[in-house]
């Protein structure tokens, strides 16, 4: 009942989408300001329908409701109640109804804080959203349906695949998922912009807060992502240039390449054409990363069916919505003039660099992701691109792009002086030299990149403090004042030292990972001991260690650190018993300067005696601090008086803050 | 600088961007990309390149030996011919015998040393060049993922 009751709301949801993606668009058109009023309650009305589809859903996990074919395929009385609820998104079909939970979330988000929207423009773009939402129900009702029934009920169920019963796993979704739909704001603005034929700040400075959210999550989401492949996969590495991990990371280079463009729109009144483009292309990459994985063209863990008719399905969403869009820019996108002129010496100039970086590396990347599909598609030879060819381009097209990233805040707005910015930077060219040759110097053998990318990384963090350090005089002013500056500086450039702070952090962690990895992989009966990377680790030998819905062994390492006792890892080896399916449980111990990281494997001889393998992975900890960083500068970004401000009070914008009456 | 001649810097930096990515991701295409074999290809076709490439099938029932050290050897097969490989280190989780497999490595001899094998993710997952290198060979049976 329950189960129906939710199917009906999904569809009631579809009809609601329906009237709010034409009336309001229409009333627009005619200046019918009854029509367009219609567009925040059918937003709100979608979401509380969707939402109750969802809980249905969750009802039927939860109780094992065992009649639900969804729930049969993917779910076990016996799993603990954490996966029973991360298994609602654990399938395709429960993905699919998160989709639309979170796009109808941000469209009810819309209609709920943007009172101070012009009218006819928030109608436009709610319009346009619901025609988005519209594809989406579709694709559910037609030929994803989650409700669908099994009779006779089965006894039990087939349980979630072992690999996502993990708690990174459970999160990995919905804040990549809170990604991906983020940009359709951004998306949905610029085509209602396209539709009026303008551009201005307080656009920008409504796109800005919905692509900075997005965009954090969608960092989150892939470090979680990434983070859950290093511990679950047990082979040490924590990014494989997989197809899928692709799909995820385009849409973050075009949307960061966006977070930047949308600031110039917003402060210089310039590049409105190139930004609508963006806000565009990021949510087709988007969508196209959705496509990639869910239609079984490529096959991973995230390909849960191959269904040939959703692929054609969201292959027809995607033409639709990518070429309609980019058609309309083609025919209106002319029409938007920018006033702002800029030196190619300026901050512009280096955030037009970043752009340019993010987008030939998102090219670099899609293209290598694309080319295989499409060579098998017209009958060529099979072939595989993998992380070599990954990282042949797309590491030196970020390289003078990282190099830039510490110049182009100290540069001044439409006129910039490199020779005074570079001047000030002596001290973190100065830092980066001495630890690349200093890091050189201890590594005796070893590939000269580690070095140089730890360098890199010395420039930029350095760079972004000595910006920091000039905003609040920091030295230069008594005590008293830098402290009153620091207090004063506006969240949103905290935000940007943060970012970019992380990801000079991350790239130490990428770089050191990368170079100096110690991998040793052996058989080791009880007693042995087997030296990796200065730590000596004994194997005591294993013992059977069950879980609620698994069987295991559990070997145990004691490691210790000249002589002296310094850890135990007891990695395990589980066998799911449903469908009896291994998986790997590595154990790490997280150290500042790196993961200590051990797996052990199959049984060998009679002795007791395992296949195990031991990891050393320098500063790896520091990807997932410094994108965690990334995040955060992200979120204080977002936290920015002025952005509250700009949702509240819109135009108005120098609006005391108590006098704003709602805050987003 | 006049508006005409900031335009021509923006362009030639543009070019330049896209051209060192063009360049980039041409090479690397030539010297990065990973071809796929089935057993049959490699004993049909005498001579194969000296580089890395994929061989894919599936694991001979009976052929997996441990050799000790964590080196393992077996045979790959597409149900018309096999092609013992070996490879050194910890087998992924879903590797057994009848399991189909992606393994990336060189034939030296005869033997294909793999650095890398794949069998990943669920049990009923074929990967899609063993399932066509079997159709190929004329083995393919189409069996229906278990639905209840």
């Amino acid at each position: 009942m329950i189960v129906e009751a939710g199917h009906f709301a999904l569809v009631l949801a579809l009809c609601v989408a329906f009237v709010q993606g034409v009336l309001p668009i229409v009333g627009a058109a005619r200046g019918n300001a009854a029509w367009m009023a219609v567009a925040p309650q059918a937003a709100i009305a979608q979401w509380l329908l969707v939402a109750v589809a969802f809980l249905a859903l969750m009802h039927a996990y939860v109780t094992s409701d065992f009649s639900v074919l969804n729930v049969v395929l993917n779910s076990h009385t016996d799993k603990p109640l954490l996966y029973k609820i991360s298994g609602v998104w654990g399938n395709h079909e429960g993905s699919m109804l998160l989709w639309v939970l979170i796009l109808s979330l941000f469209g009810a988000a819309v209609a709920l804080f943007g009172g101070n929207l012009p009218a006819a423009f928030r109608a436009r773009v709610l319009s346009v959203h619901a025609w988005l939402a519209i594809g989406f129900y579709l694709f559910i009702l037609l030929t994803s349906n989650p409700f669908e029934r099994m009779l006779p009920p089965a006894e039990n169920g087939q349980d979630l695949n072992p690999l996502l019963q993990d708690p990174g796993l459970a999160f990995h979704p919905p804040m990549l998922y809170l990604g991906y739909v983020g940009f359709s704001m951004a998306f949905s603005f610029a085509v209602a912009a396209l539709i009026e034929g303008r551009v201005d700040a307080s656009w920008a400075r409504w796109v800005r807060p919905w692509t900075l959210l997005a965009w954090c999550c969608l960092t989150a989401g892939i470090a979680l992502g990434s983070w859950w492949a290093y511990y679950e996969l047990g082979w040490g590495g924590w990014w494989y240039w997989d197809p899928v991990e692709n799909a995820s990371f385009m849409p973050w280079l075009a949307g960061t390449a966006l977070l930047h463009s949308a600031t110039m729109v917003e402060k210089r009144d310039t590049l409105k054409g190139w930004t609508v483009f963006l806000a565009i292309v990021a949510f087709s990459l988007s969508l196209l990363g959705t496509f990639l994985v869910r239609s079984g063209v490529l096959t991973s863990v995230h390909a849960f069916a191959t269904d040939p008719a959703r692929g054609v399905f969201i292959l027809l969403l995607l033409v639709f919505v990518i070429g309609g869009s980019l058609a309309l820019f083609a025919w209106r996108g002319p029409t938007l003039r920018n006033t702002g002129l800029f030196q190619p010496i300026s901050r512009e100039g280096a955030m037009l660099l970043n752009n340019l970086a993010m987008m030939t590396g998102a090219a670099a990347v899609l293209l290598g992701t694309l080319y295989p599909l499409f060579l098998d598609a017209v009958g060529g030879a099979k072939v595989s691109v993998g992380p070599p060819f990954f990282n042949a381009t797309f590491v030196p097209l970020m390289i003078p792009m990282i190099a830039a990233m510490a110049v182009g805040p100290l540069l001044a707005w439409k006129r910039g002086d490199l020779a005074a910015a570079m001047k000030r930077l002596w001290v973190a060219a100065a830092a980066a030299a001495m630890v690349a040759l200093f890091i050189w110097q201890m590594q005796g053998d070893g590939a000269i990149f580690g070095a140089l990318g730890i360098g890199l990384a010395t420039w930029l963090l350095v760079g972004v403090l000595v910006e920091w350090g000039e905003r609040i005089r920091l030295f230069r002013a008594p005590a008293g004042e830098a402290i009153g500056r620091l207090v004063r500086t506006p969240r949103a450039s905290l935000g940007m030292t943060f970012a970019h702070a992380g990801l000079a952090i991350a790239i130490a962690g990428i770089a050191a990972s990368t170079a100096w990895k110690v991998e040793s992989i052996q058989t080791m009966k009880p007693g042995d001991t087997v030296d990796v990377a200065g730590y000596a680790y004994t194997f005591q030998g294993a013992r059977r260690a069950d879980g609620p819905n698994y069987t295991a062994v559990r070997g145990t390492f004691t490691v210790r650190k000249d002589d002296r006792p310094f850890a135990t890892l007891e990695p395990e080896k589980r066998i799911y018993a449903v469908r009896s399916q291994p998986t790997t449980e590595a154990a790490i111990r997280t150290t500042f300067l790196g993961d200590l990281y051990a797996v052990i494997g199959d049984p060998e001889g009679t002795e007791g005696a395992f296949v195990t393998r031991i990891y050393f992975n320098p500063l790896v900890a520091w990807i997932w601090a410094g994108a965690m960083l990334m995040a955060a500068g992200g979120l204080l970004s977002l936290s920015d008086r002025r952005y509250r401000v700009g949702l509240a009070a819109g135009r108005r914008r120098d609006a005391p803050a108590d006098a704003s009456p709602t805050r987003a | 600088m006049k508006r005409k001649h900031k335009r021509l810097v923006f362009v030639a930096v543009g070019l330049v961007f896209l051209g060192a990515a063009a360049a980039l991701i041409l090479s690397a295409m030539r010297e990065n990309i990973v071809f796929f074999m089935s057993p049959t290809d490699i004993v049909q076709k005498g001579s194969l390149p000296d580089r890395r490439f994929r061989i894919g099938g599936l694991v001979e029932q009976g052929s997996v030996e441990k050799a000790g050290g964590g080196l393992v050897r077996f045979r790959v097969t597409d149900l018309a011919n096999a092609v013992p490989v070996t490879y050194k280190g910890i087998l992924p989780d879903l590797f057994r015998e009848g399991q189909g497999i992606v393994a990336q490595g060189r034939l030296v001899g005869g033997t294909f040393e793999a650095d890398e094998v794949l069998a990943k993710h669920d049990e009923n997952y074929m990967p899609p060049e063993v399932a066509d290198a079997l159709k190929k060979s004329g083995q393919w049976k189409e069996t229906k993922p278990k639905a209840p």
